[in-house]
C-alpha cells in the first residue's frame, strides 16, 4: 500500500529523512515515534506530498509520487490527513467543514453528502455539534470533527501525524478511541504518536526514528519489551517515566 | 463687507434640487458599479500576485506598482482622451454611442482602487495560517480551489474593513468624473453654483450628500458581510 524506497530529505543542510525504506500493508497499522527532531512528522508528510522527498522512490497505492503523471491531488483525495492543530476551516459550520470536499472533489449531492457526514459525526459521537462552528468545540471535539471530515472522503489510508499533542489530557481518550474504534475497522493507518498505550494496544507495528533514520521497526510487544536500538531503549525510559 | 444672502431652496426645490437629485443618481452609479467591479478585478489581480508562476506574478506586480503609482485624473483623462486612439474602430463608435463619459470613468475608477484592493486582499491572504492551505490541499484541492473555497473566503472577511476604506475612497474619487463631463453629483452642484452663484449653499449640500452617500455604502458593506457571509470567530 505504502513503499518507500531509500527516501531523503535534506532542509537546506539537515538531513530530515536518511535513506528510510518502510513498507506498509493493506489494513496495517503503523506507529512511528521517536524524540522530536527526528524527522517523523517529515516522514509522513512525505506520503500526500505536503513535503517532496529529494531522492529515492516513494509508492502509493501503485502511484509513484516521483513521477510528474501522478496527479497529486487525485492521490491526496485518497488519503485522509488528521493534523497535530486540527486545521478546521474557521469560517464553515461542522456540516460544511465535512461536506465540503466529498461535494466538491467527488461530485456527491448534498443530500448524500451530508448523509454521510451525519453518521459520522454519531460515529464520532458528536450529531448534536453538526451546525457549531470549529471554535466553539473543544480541542478533542475539533480532532473528532477532523477525523470525520477526512473519514468523508472514504480515504484508503489514514495518517495522524500528532494527532493529541495539542489536547489537554482529558480530551486525549475521546480521539484516541475514534482511532482505535477506525483501527478495528480494518483502515490502513499511520500515526506519529507519543501515545505509548496507543503504540502498545492498538498498532501492528512501531516504527523508531531518530536522525532521520528509522533506527528500529518491530511488533508493539517486542518493541516495549526488548528494545534493541540504544537510541530506542533510552527513549522508551525518558517518555515512560519522565521524571527519571 | 457685502452681506451674503443665505438661500437654502436653491438646493431644497425647484430645477436645480432635481440637478442634484440626477447627480446623485449618477454618482451611485458610477460608484456602486465600480466598486464591484474593482472588487472582482482586485481579487483576480491578487491571485495572480499569489501565483506559482512567475511570469504571472511580475505581470500582476507591475500592475499594482503602475497603476497605484499614477494618479487618478491623469488615468480619467488617458482613458477619456487617449484611449480610443488604440481601440478598434467599431469599439470607439460602439463607445460613441453609449455614455462614453461615464465608461471612461468607470474603467478609470476600476483600474486605479483594483489595485488598492488588490494589496489589501493580498495582505489578508498572507494573514491566514498556512495550514489551511495545508488542510485544504491534503483534501485533494487544487492550488485554486483551495483559495475559492478556504483561504478567500476567510481573508475576504479579515480585509472587510479595509475594504470599506477603498470603496469610500472610490466614491469619493468618483467626484473627479466631472473633469470628463459626467454628469454626476459635483457636476451638478457646480452647475447649480454657476446658475445661481449660492456657491455655499450648493457644495454643502453636495457634501452633506456625500457623507450619506458614504454612510450608505458603509453600512449596505458591513451588512452584507454580517448577514451573508457566515459567521466566523476568531481562530
Amino acid at each position: 500500500m505504502i513503499k518507500f524506497q531509500g527516501v531523503h530529505k535534506w532542509f537546506k543542510k539537515l538531513h530530515v529523512l536518511n535513506d528510510v525504506n518502510l513498507h506498509v500493508s493493506p489494513g496495517e497499522v503503523l506507529v512511528i515515534c521517536g524524540p522530536s527532531g527526528s524527522g517523523k512528522s517529515t516522514l509522513i508528510r512525505t506520503i500526500n506530498k505536503l513535503e517532496p522527498i529529494d531522492k529515492g522512490t516513494l509508492i502509493i497505492d501503485g502511484m509513484d509520487l516521483s513521477d510528474p503523471k501522478t496527479d497529486i491531488n487525485k492521490l491526496r483525495a485518497e488519503i485522509g490527513f488528521v493534523f497535530q492543530q486540527f486545521n478546521l476551516y474557521p469560517h464553515l459550520s461542522v456540516l460544511k467543514n465535512i461536506t465540503l470536499a466529498p461535494i466538491k472533489i467527488r461530485g456527491l449531492s448534498r443530500k448524500d453528502a451530508e448523509d454521510v457526514a451525519m453518521s459520522l459525526l454519531e460515529r464520532v459521537g458528536l450529531a448534536d455539534k453538526v451546525h457549531s462552528y470549529p471554535t466553539q468545540l473543544s480541542g478533542g471535539q475539533q480532532q473528532r470533527v477532523a477525523i470525520a471530515r477526512a473519514l468523508a472522503m472514504k480515504p484508503k489510508i489514514m495518517l495522524f501525524d500528532e494527532p493529541t499533542s495539542a489536547l489537554d489530557p482529558e480530551m486525549i481518550g475521546e480521539v484516541l478511541l475514534v482511532m482505535q474504534n477506525l483501527a478495528s475497522s480494518g483502515m490502513t493507518m499511520i500515526v506519529v504518536t507519543h501515545e505509548m498505550g496507543f503504540a502498545s494496544e492498538v498498532s501492528h507495528r512501531v516504527a523508531f526514528m531518530d536522525y532521520g533514520i528509522i533506527l528500529e521497526e518491530a511488533k508493539p510487544d517486542e518493541f516495549f519489551k526488548n528494545p534493541k536500538h540504544d537510541r530506542a531503549k533510552q527513549f522508551l525510559k525518558e517518555i515512560l517515566s519522565p521524571m527519571h | 463687507m457685502f452681506k451674503y444672502q443665505f438661500d437654502w431652496t436653491v438646493v431644497t426645490s425647484g430645477q436645480y434640487a432635481e440637478w442634484l437629485l440626477s447627480g446623485i443618481k449618477v454618482t451611485f452609479e458610477l460608484s456602486l458599479l465600480s466598486i464591484v467591479l474593482s472588487f472582482f478585478l482586485g481579487l483576480l489581480i491578487a491571485v495572480m500576485r499569489m501565483s506559482h508562476i512567475a511570469p504571472i506574478r511580475w505581470l500582476a506586480h507591475g500592475y499594482l506598482e503602475f497603476f497605484r503609482n499614477t494618479p487618478l485624473l491623469v488615468q480619467i483623462f488617458f482613458w477619456y482622451f487617449g484611449s480610443y486612439k488604440i481601440l478598434p474602430k467599431a469599439f470607439n463608435d460602439w463607445l460613441n454611442n453609449t455614455n462614453f463619459e461615464f465608461a471612461a470613468a468607470v474603467i478609470a475608477l476600476t483600474i486605479y482602487t483594483s489595485a488598492f484592493i488588490a494589496e489589501d486582499i493580498r495582505s489578508g491572504v498572507r494573514s491566514i495560517p498556512k495550514e489551511q492551505m495545508e488542510a485544504a490541499r491534503s483534501s485533494g484541492f487544487s492550488y485554486l480551489r483551495s483559495m475559492q473555497y478556504i483561504i478567500l473566503p476567510q481573508a475576504i472577511r479579515l480585509t472587510i474593513p479595509p475594504l470599506i476604506n477603498q470603496f469610500l475612497n472610490l466614491t469619493k474619487n468618483s467626484s473627479l468624473a466631472m473633469t470628463i463631463g459626467v454628469m454626476e453629483l459635483t457636476y451638478q452642484a457646480r452647475q447649480v453654483e454657476s446658475y445661481t452663484f449660492k456657491g455655499f449653499e450648493a457644495f454643502t449640500a453636495a457634501t452633506l450628500i456625500y457623507v450619506v452617500i458614504s454612510l450608505i455604502i458603509t453600512g449596505l458593506v458591513t451588512l452584507y458581510s454580517k448577514k451573508i457571509l457566515s459567521p466566523m470567530k476568531a481562530h
